[in-house]
C-alpha cells in the first residue's frame, strides 16, 4: 500500500470529523501554549532581576558589621559597631583585587528646601562611591578628596529628592538645602536609576562627603558599611575570601571565633535571587506541567474514543483488503497530522500570549527555546502514542469481530 | 469440467462464551464450481452467516479445510488473507457497511486504495465503471445519506465488483429491501453471473429469491440438510416485469 494513499485516507478521515479533530487539537494547543507562556514569565522575571542587580554594580563587594544572618536585603548593620575606618584603611592598603573602595555611613532624615521637605537617606562616602555604584551625574560634579578631608557641607541628590523639594523646576545645582538642619550646597544631581526589582527607589538618596555625615550628622566613629569594587566580576569571589582574611587578622579573631562582619559580593546576591526566581520558575513549570498533563489526558480520551467509535470502520477497511499495518499507519498519520498541527498552533498561541502579557500587563517575559521544544514534543508524543495504541489493538482484531463491534 | 472456486471439508466453527460452547457449524463439506450461483438458506441461527464469513476469509474455522481458488486458506498469514479478500472476494453485507459522509465513488474506490497495483487514474475509471454497471452512473458524488436503501446496496455491490473478484459473497443482501428492489438486485446478480461468469454465493431467508439461483444449500443447526440444483431457474428481470407497477 502506497504511503500517499494512506495520507489521503487519513486526511479524509480528519476532514470528516472536524469537531473531534478540533477538540483533540484544543487539548494540545492549550497545553503547549500554557507551558510556553508560563516559562516565558518565569524566565522573564529571572532575567529582569539579574539585570537590576547587574545595574547596581556587578563587581560590587560589601562589608557589613555583624555576623552573617543570610537575609538577602538587610538594613545597614543596625547597632553593631565592629567596623571602623581603620578597617577600611587596612583593606585599601593590603588588597590588590579592588579597584575602588569607600567607607559608608548613612542616616535617615529630612531633606529641606525652603518650605518643602522630603524624608530621605543621606550617605556619607568617598568619591569612589559613584564608580562602585556605577551611577553617573545628570549635572554638576562629584565632591573631591579635599572636600572629604575638610568635611565640606556639599551634597549630591537623586532625582526623587529633586522632584520633591525643587518643585518649581529650578536647577538644584548651586542651591542650598538642609538635611537634618545642617545646610548643604547641592553640587550635583545623580543620574536617574528608577526602582530596583525589590521596589526600592534608587533615586531617593542624598550623597555627601563621609566625614561630613559621620561627624556632623551622626557623630559616630564606626562605619555602617564598606563598599568596594572588585577589579572584575570574576575577581569578586576571591576578593570576598581575601577581605575576610584581612578583617579577621585586623579584628584579631581566634580560629574558633565567628566573623564579626559579613562580606558579600553582588555575585552571591545574584545567585540568591536567581534561586528565588528559579523556585518561581519551578512553580510555574509545575502549573504548566499540570495543564500539559490535562491536555495529554484530553488527547488520550478523544483518541481512544475515536478509535473505539471507528472499530466498525476498521472492520470494513479490513474486509475490503486493508492489512493491519495499513490501518495502523492510517491512524498513526491521523494522529501525527492532528498533533503536529495542534502543536504548531499551540506554539503560535503561546508566543501570542507572551507578547500580550509583555505589552499589556507589562510583565517581563523571555521565551525559552527549550520550552517550545519540550511542550511541543510532549504533546506530539502523547497525541501520537494515544492515537497509535488503541489503533494497534483494533488492527489486531479479526475483521469480523471489528465489524460486529457495537 | 469447471474448476472449484470453493472447496470445504468438514468445516467446524465453535464459539466459546464463558463456560458455554456454541457449535455454530458442525462439520460441513461442499464445493462450489466456477460460475455457479448458489443460495444458502436455513432458519435463523442455523449458521449461514458464520459459514459465509469463513468463506469470505473474515473469520477462521475452528477446524476443517478450506480452499479458495486452489489456495489453502489455513496456511495463510493475516496479511495474505487481506490480499485474498482484496483481490479474490467481493463481500456484500445486509447492512451495506458504507463509509458515512463519503461519496459513492469514494466508497467504491476503497478496495482499490488497498491495492498498490492500481494507479490513481485506473482506480477512478474502474470505480466509475462499476457504478455505471449497477446503474448509479448519475449518483457518483452522492453520500449514503443521500441514497435510498436499494441504491446504497448497489454502491456496496459496485464496491464488491470493483476489484474484479472471482466470487461474490452476499449475506442477506436484499434483506432490508422491498420486493421490487430485491428483484432488481437479483437481476443484477444474474446478469453479472451470466455475462461475467462471476461465482455468487448468496445467503437469504426468502424462498422466492432462491428460485433465481442455480443451486440451493439448506443449513439446519450447523449441518447441511439439503443441497440440490434448481431445475427451473427463474429470470429476475422477467419476474420484475410481472410485478404490478405501484407495488412499492
Ligand atoms: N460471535 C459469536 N459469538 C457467539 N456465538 C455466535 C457468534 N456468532 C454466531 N454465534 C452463534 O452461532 C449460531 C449461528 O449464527 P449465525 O449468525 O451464523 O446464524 P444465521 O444462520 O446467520 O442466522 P440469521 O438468519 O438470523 O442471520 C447462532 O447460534 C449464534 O448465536
Ligand atoms: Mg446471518
Amino acid at each position: 500500500m502506497r504511503l500517499l494513499n494512506l495520507f489521503k485516507i487519513a486526511y479524509k478521515a480528519i476532514i470528516l470529523n472536524k469537531v473531534r479533530t478540533l477538540l483533540t487539537m484544543l487539548g494540545i494547543i492549550i497545553g503547549v501554549a500554557s507551558v510556553i507562556a508560563m516559562l516565558a514569565i518565569g524566565e522573564g522575571s529571572k532575567e529582569s532581576i539579574r539585570a537590576t542587580i547587574s545595574s547596581m554594580g556587578s563587581n560590587m563587594v560589601t562589608i557589613r558589621p555583624g555576623a552573617d544572618d543570610r537575609g538577602p536585603a538587610r538594613g545597614s548593620g543596625g547597632n553593631v559597631q565592629t567596623l571602623t575606618l581603620e578597617d577600611y584603611e587596612v583593606i585599601k592598603e593590603s588588597s590588590e583585587l579592588l579597584s575602588y573602595i569607600t567607607p559608608v555611613v548613612n542616616s535617615g532624615g529630612q531633606a529641606i528646601n525652603g518650605s518643602n521637605n522630603w524624608p530621605s537617606t543621606i550617605y556619607g562616602v568617598y568619591p569612589d562611591f559613584i564608580n562602585i555604584k556605577v551611577v553617573g551625574l545628570q549635572s554638576g560634579s562629584m565632591f573631591t578628596d579635599a572636600e572629604v578631608k575638610s568635611a565640606a557641607k556639599v551634597a549630591l541628590i537623586g532625582q526623587t529628592v529633586v522632584d520633591n523639594i525643587f518643585l518649581n523646576g529650578d536647577n538644584p545645582v548651586g542651591q542650598m538645602i538642609r538635611f537634618n538642619n545642617i545646610p548643604f550646597k547641592v553640587i550635583g544631581v545623580l543620574e536617574e536609576k528608577g526602582e530596583n526589582t525589590f521596589g526600592q527607589d534608587q533615586d531617593d538618596i542624598v550623597v555627601a562627603p563621609f566625614t561630613t555625615v559621620q561627624k556632623r550628622i551622626l557623630a559616630i566613629d564606626y562605619l555602617n558599611q564598606i563598599m568596594a569594587s572588585a577589579i572584575s566580576e570574576d575577581d569578586a569571589p576571591e576578593a570576598v575570601t581575601q577581605l575576610t582574611e584581612i578583617l579577621r587578622t585586623q579584628h584579631k579573631l581566634l580560629d574558633n571565633e565567628d566573623d564579626d562582619f559579613t562580606v558579600r559580593s553582588m555575585e552571591e546576591l545574584i545567585s540568591t535571587f536567581s534561586s528565588t526566581s528559579d523556585m518561581l520558575t519551578v512553580l510555574l513549570v509545575a502549573v504548566a506541567g499540570i495543564s500539559l498533563l490535562i491536555g495529554g489526558i484530553g488527547i488520550m480520551n478523544i483518541m481512544y474514543v475515536s478509535v473505539k467509535e471507528r472499530t466498525k470502520e476498521i472492520g470494513l477497511r479490513m474486509a475490503v483488503g486493508g492489512k493491519g499495518s495499513d490501518i495502523l499507519m492510517q491512524f498513526l498519520i491521523e494522529a501525527i497530522l492532528i498533533s503536529v498541527t495542534g502543536g504548531v498552533l499551540g506554539v503560535a498561541l503561546g508566543l501570542g500570549a507572551t507578547v500580550f502579557i509583555e505589552s499589556f500587563l507589562h510583565w517581563p517575559t523571555s521565551v525559552a527555546l527549550y520550552s517550545i521544544v519540550i511542550s511541543f514534543a510532549v504533546c506530539a508524543i502523547t497525541g501520537i502514542f494515544f492515537g497509535w495504541y488503541p489503533a494497534r489493538k483494533a488492527s489486531a482484531l479479526d475483521p469480523i469481530t471489528a465489524l460486529r463491534y457495537e | 469440467m469447471k474448476k472449484d472456486i470453493i472447496k470445504i471439508e468438514d468445516l467446524k466453527r465453535e464459539f466459546t462464551m464463558g463456560t458455554e460452547t456454541v457449535h455454530a457449524l458442525k462439520g460441513i463439506s461442499f464445493a462450489i464450481k466456477e460460475g455457479e450461483f448458489v443460495t444458502i438458506m436455513g432458519s435463523s441461527g442455523s449458521g449461514k452467516s458464520t459459514m459465509l464469513n469463513i468463506l469470505g476469509c473474515l473469520d477462521q474455522p475452528t477446524s476443517g479445510d478450506y480452499e479458495i481458488d486452489r489456495v489453502k486458506v489455513k496456511a495463510l498469514s493475516k496479511n495474505e488473507l487481506a490480499t485474498i479478500r482484496n483481490e479474490k472476494i467481493g463481500f456484500i453485507f445486509q447492512s451495506y457497511n458504507l463509509l458515512a459522509r463519503t461519496s459513492a465513488i469514494e466508497n467504491v474506490e476503497l478496495p482499490l486504495l488497498y491495492n498498490s497495483k492500481v494507479s490513481n487514474t485506473e482506480r477512478r475509471e474502474r470505480a466509475v465503471k462499476a457504478l455505471e454497471m449497477v446503474g448509479l452512473g448519475e449518483r457518483l458524488h452522492h453520500t449514503p445519506s443521500q441514497l435510498s436503501g436499494g441504491q446504497q446496496q448497489r454502491v456496496a455491490i459496485a464496491r464488491a465488483l470493483v476489484n474484479n473478484p472471482v466470487m461474490i459473497l452476499a449475506d442477506e443482501a436484499t434483506g432490508n429491501l422491498d420486493t421490487r428492489t430485491s428483484y432488481e438486485i437479483m437481476s443484477l446478480f444474474q446478469e453479472l453471473n451470466k455475462t461475467q461468469g462471476i461465482t455468487i454465493t448468496f445467503v437469504t431467508h426468502e424462498p422466492d429469491i432462491a428460485m433465481f439461483s442455480s443451486r440451493t444449500i439448506v443449513l439446519k443447526d450447523g449441518h447441511i440438510i439439503k443441497d440440490e440444483n434448481n431445475d427451473t431457474i427463474l429470470s429476475a428481470a422477467a419476474e420484475l416485469a410481472k410485478l404490478p407497477k405501484e407495488d412499492h
